[in-house]
């Protein structure tokens, strides 16, 4: 392992432990336990599995067969930005699926898939509640409802803006320096 | 309970009445103004923490006193924002559509002027001369509000909001109660579980009081699994308290200490909110040991779910509370028998919990009064899809199905005809036109073979393809399938094969019938619902639109022209205009091109079919045609340099 592996995975070791010491090694505390991960990482190591399954004294396939039961858990870093987008009975009748297409074609993955830049992630959701709403697309914690097709490109140029402004403004607050 | 803790008992919680009186005198009393705003998911969605904070911005620069007050979810999803503007002298006024720039108007206008500006009113929620009141429309005047009464109009994150209202009051008559006549209430409310089955409450708890086994548990069922549909949510949202009040007072006729309520994992507001209200609870010795200086003890935890549609079948739920794959187990044992953790559990939905503290309030015989002699009280549907006034509705059992849609959520939009409406999910059905007429209850709805289920309403409209609905929900029920048997993981593959066949125009003769009969064996094969319930809405669709299906096998044509490996789009070159190119901007795959007499044509090699152009071209010209054979879109070559 090189050098930076190894802090990284001492520093995994220590933020696991403290995230663990507040559970009770109780086969009953694995869910909890895996979304507090998840929280906290964004996604379930392969490493932080057995971590996990370690200190429960289960089997790490245990864990495993566990944890991809569950929609919500994933195995890979999502992308900084992540899109939900809405394919409950309401959003489809509201042609949920054109929207999720969109942003497929436009960022160039499929749901479940992050962008080579790690900037995006596309997801597919069953009913975030606002049904009312119908097509819905939440955008990291923003509900965007009533979509069209012609909103994606916008709102994705939107984010695409905002991080240029942004590297432009360490850009200067360096050269200042 | 003998006469010395029953007067102890009233005393403590006296003093927790009068404390809730004094906070709301001192936020009513004394001339302010309250300004009510919806904040549930809906509301926060369509804008409501920028038309708070406008609200704030424009009380700060006028020198205004008002108090800001967030509450929970009316109903009225389709006007959210909402806002209640109470001002003394007037009634409460409910404000729809309110945007940043309405909240500043209503400042400097209504609150400073004194003029309450009535084009962006939606009524009064008190009758008064100046005002003309919500109860003039059918949404306010045909529902009945019994589970709701308080949502959107009390803040949910104050136990003291919910005191005032007259909350607590029937935990506080319950522990003056023997447990064994508060289950007899329950039994003759005729109260039946609105998470999908509708078993008789009452029997169920009684089951674990007659366990041997002292140590009992509550579950409250607030998985919510159903894609479209969100009452439950709504409900956790708006007013926690009443569960918890419910929750307890069946912990106390059961002889329960602990409870769990299971959330989706697709609610955090809602879980966030429950456990503020939990800890409010205990705080003030609602909750805890020795609630309200009785010998009754209760803990309440919410458990998070992770997203499996499965785990709101109450076996496999109870599997996942315990750090296990929600796989539906064998009944018997049923929970009441042998439940979480092998004990005697009581698993209930939100909506029968929150029915609870009104019947035990207001007694069993009153709650009879509502809703039908089998299907006692009310349902609370979310109706979404195709429809004006999407949201959530409370009415009466009883109700036709025709006076919801078309008295109460007004309707369809947009000139179009109605054609379906799919209720209760994955395990419902879909009614067509001449279904309206049922009653809503439990009983009538599952004989037209749809089903109560949880209380998700999807409306559809004439643009709606039935076997795209069918398939749909094959796609949604194949993939939460939890693989445990045979007929649910495979037959459920199968079903959606063929309707994906059908709906890309391959469909072969016998398909239908094939249909029909997998369906019947998937149910019969089956070890939970979810299996057994997955295939009706293929069995419904087929059994109303079975012509639609023909259409689709048989000519490859979809009626609807939905499905679009069916479904052509094209312009239509004698009203296209030159010059105008509207469209071309708007097609997301640059598929639209100019012809050679400076016209639009659409390159069908690379349409995606989204409509787009066809939302785009202006009404003057009205060009873009949408085909399904014999039909078919003419061949136009894109030129060279096209
Ligand atoms: C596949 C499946 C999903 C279910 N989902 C839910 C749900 O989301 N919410 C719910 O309350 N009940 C759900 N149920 C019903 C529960 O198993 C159980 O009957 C119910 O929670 C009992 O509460 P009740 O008597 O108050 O209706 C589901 C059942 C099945 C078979
Ligand atoms: S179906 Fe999309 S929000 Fe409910």
């Amino acid at each position: 392992m090189d050098h930076k592996g190894e802090i990284e995975e001492k520093a995994l070791l220590h933020d696991m432990a403290s995230i663990l010491t507040s559970f009770e090694k109780e086969r009953s505390n694995l869910i909890p336990i895996l979304q507090m991960i998840q929280e906290k990482y964004h996604y379930l190591s392969a490493r932080a599995l057995q971590i996990v399954a370690k200190h429960l004294e289960v089997s790490s396939c245990e864990v495993y067969g566990v944890a991809t039961f569950y929609n919500q858990f994933r195995f890979y870093p999502p992308g900084k930005h992540q899109i939900r987008v809405c394919l409950g009975t309401a959003c489809h009748v509201r042609r949920g699926d054109i929207i999720l297409e969109n942003f497929e074609r436009k960022l160039e993955i499929k749901a479940g898939e992050t962008t080579t830049n790690r900037e995006f992630s596309i997801d597919r959701v069953a009913c975030v509640g606002c049904c009312a709403l119908a097509p819905v697309t939440t955008i990291d914690d923003t509900v965007h409802g009533h979509m069209a097709p012609s909103k994606v490109e916008g709102l994705i140029l939107g984010f695409e803006i905002e991080k240029e402004r942004r590297k432009r403004e360490n850009q200067q607050g360096e050269s200042k320096q | 309970m003998n006469q010395n803790s029953r007067g102890k008992l009233n005393q403590v919680f006296a003093s927790i009445k009068t404390e809730a009186e004094r906070r709301f005198q001192e936020m009513k009393g004394h001339n302010t103004q309250n300004i009510f705003i919806g904040m549930a998911t809906c509301g926060l969605a369509s804008g409501a923490m920028e038309v708070k904070a406008a609200f704030e911005q424009a009380l700060l620069e006028r020198k205004l006193n008002a108090h800001i007050i967030p509450v929970g979810c009316l109903g009225h999803c389709y006007a959210e924002p909402l806002v209640i503007v109470d001002k003394p002298g007037f009634p409460p006024i409910l404000y729809h559509d309110v945007t940043p720039g309405k909240a500043r108007l209503l400042v400097k206008a209504f609150l400073e002027e004194g003029d309450p500006v009535f084009e962006h009113v939606l009524g009064a929620l008190e009758e008064s001369d100046t005002i003309p009141s919500v109860l003039e429309f059918p949404r306010f005047n045909q529902e009945k509000k019994v589970v709701m009464a308080n949502s959107g109009l009390i803040d949910p994150e104050d136990i003291y909001q919910y005191i005032q209202k007259g909350g607590y009051s029937a935990l506080v008559k319950a522990l003056t109660l023997e447990p064994e006549k508060i289950i007899k209430e329950i039994q003759e409310s005729g109260l039946r579980g609105r998470g999908g089955a509708g078993f008789l409450t009452g029997i169920k708890w009684q089951l674990v009081r007659n366990a041997k086994e002292k140590d009992r548990i509550i579950i409250c069922n607030a998985d919510e699994g159903d894609p479209g549909a969100y009452m439950d949510r709504a409900l956790l949202e708006s007013n926690p308290h009443l569960l918890i009040e419910g929750i307890a007072i069946a912990a106390y006729a059961v002889g329960a200490e602990t409870a769990i309520i299971y959330v989706r994992a697709e609610y955090p507001l809602a879980g966030k909110r429950m456990k503020n209200a939990i800890g409010q609870s205990r705080q003030i010795g609602l909750l805890g040991k020795g609630i309200l200086g009785t010998d009754f003890d209760l803990d309440v935890a919410v458990f998070q779910g992770s997203g499996a549609f499965v785990c709101g079948e109450e076996t496999a739920l109870i599997e996942s509370i315990q750090g296990k794959r929600g796989m539906p187990q064998p009944r018997p044992p049923y929970p009441s028998q042998r439940g979480l953790w092998g004990k005697p559990t009581v698993v209930n939905n939100v909506k029968s919990m929150a029915s609870v503290p009104p019947i035990v309030g207001n007694g069993a015989q009153w709650y009879r009064g509502i809703g039908t002699e089998k299907s006692s009280g009310t349902a609370i549907f979310s109706v979404v899809g195709n429809i004006i006034h999407a949201g959530l509705v409370e009415i009466p059992m009883g109700v036709t199905l025709r006076t919801l849609i078309f008295e109460i959520c007004g309707g369809i939009p947009n000139q179009k005809k109605f054609k379906a409406v799919q209720i209760g999910g994955p395990s419902g059905g879909c009614l067509p036109e001449s279904s309206l007429d049922i009653p809503i209850d439990f009983d009538s709805l599952t004989e037209a073979g749809a089903m109560m289920g949880s209380g998700g309403m999807v409306v559809m409209d004439e643009d709606a393809c039935m076997v795209d609905v069918a398939r749909y929900f094959l796609d949604f029920t194949q993939k939460e399938s939890c693989g445990k048997c045979t007929f649910c993981r495979i037959g459920t593959k199968h079903l959606l094969d063929i309707l994906e066949r059908i709906a890309r125009g391959e469909g072969r003769n016998g398909d239908i019938e094939l249909l029909e009969n997998l369906s019947l064996d998937i149910n019969g094969g089956s070890l939970c619902g979810l299996g057994k319930t997955a295939p009706n809405p293929v069995l419904t669709t087929v059994k109303y639109f079975r012509d639609e299906y023909e259409a689709h096998v048989r000519e490859k044509r979809c009626p609807a022209m939905m499905c679009r490996a069916l479904t052509a789009y094209y312009i239509d070159l004698d009203t296209c205009s030159r010059g105008c190119d509207a469209c071309v901007g708007s097609c997301p795959t640059e598929s639209i091109f100019t012809t050679k007499n400076r016209k639009k044509a659409i390159d069908q090699s690379s349409c995606v079919k989204c409509g787009e152009c066809m939302s785009a071209c202006p009404p003057e010209y009205d060009a873009v045609r949408k085909v399904s054979p014999p039909e078919l879109a003419p061949k136009i070559e894109r030129p060279e340099d096209g």
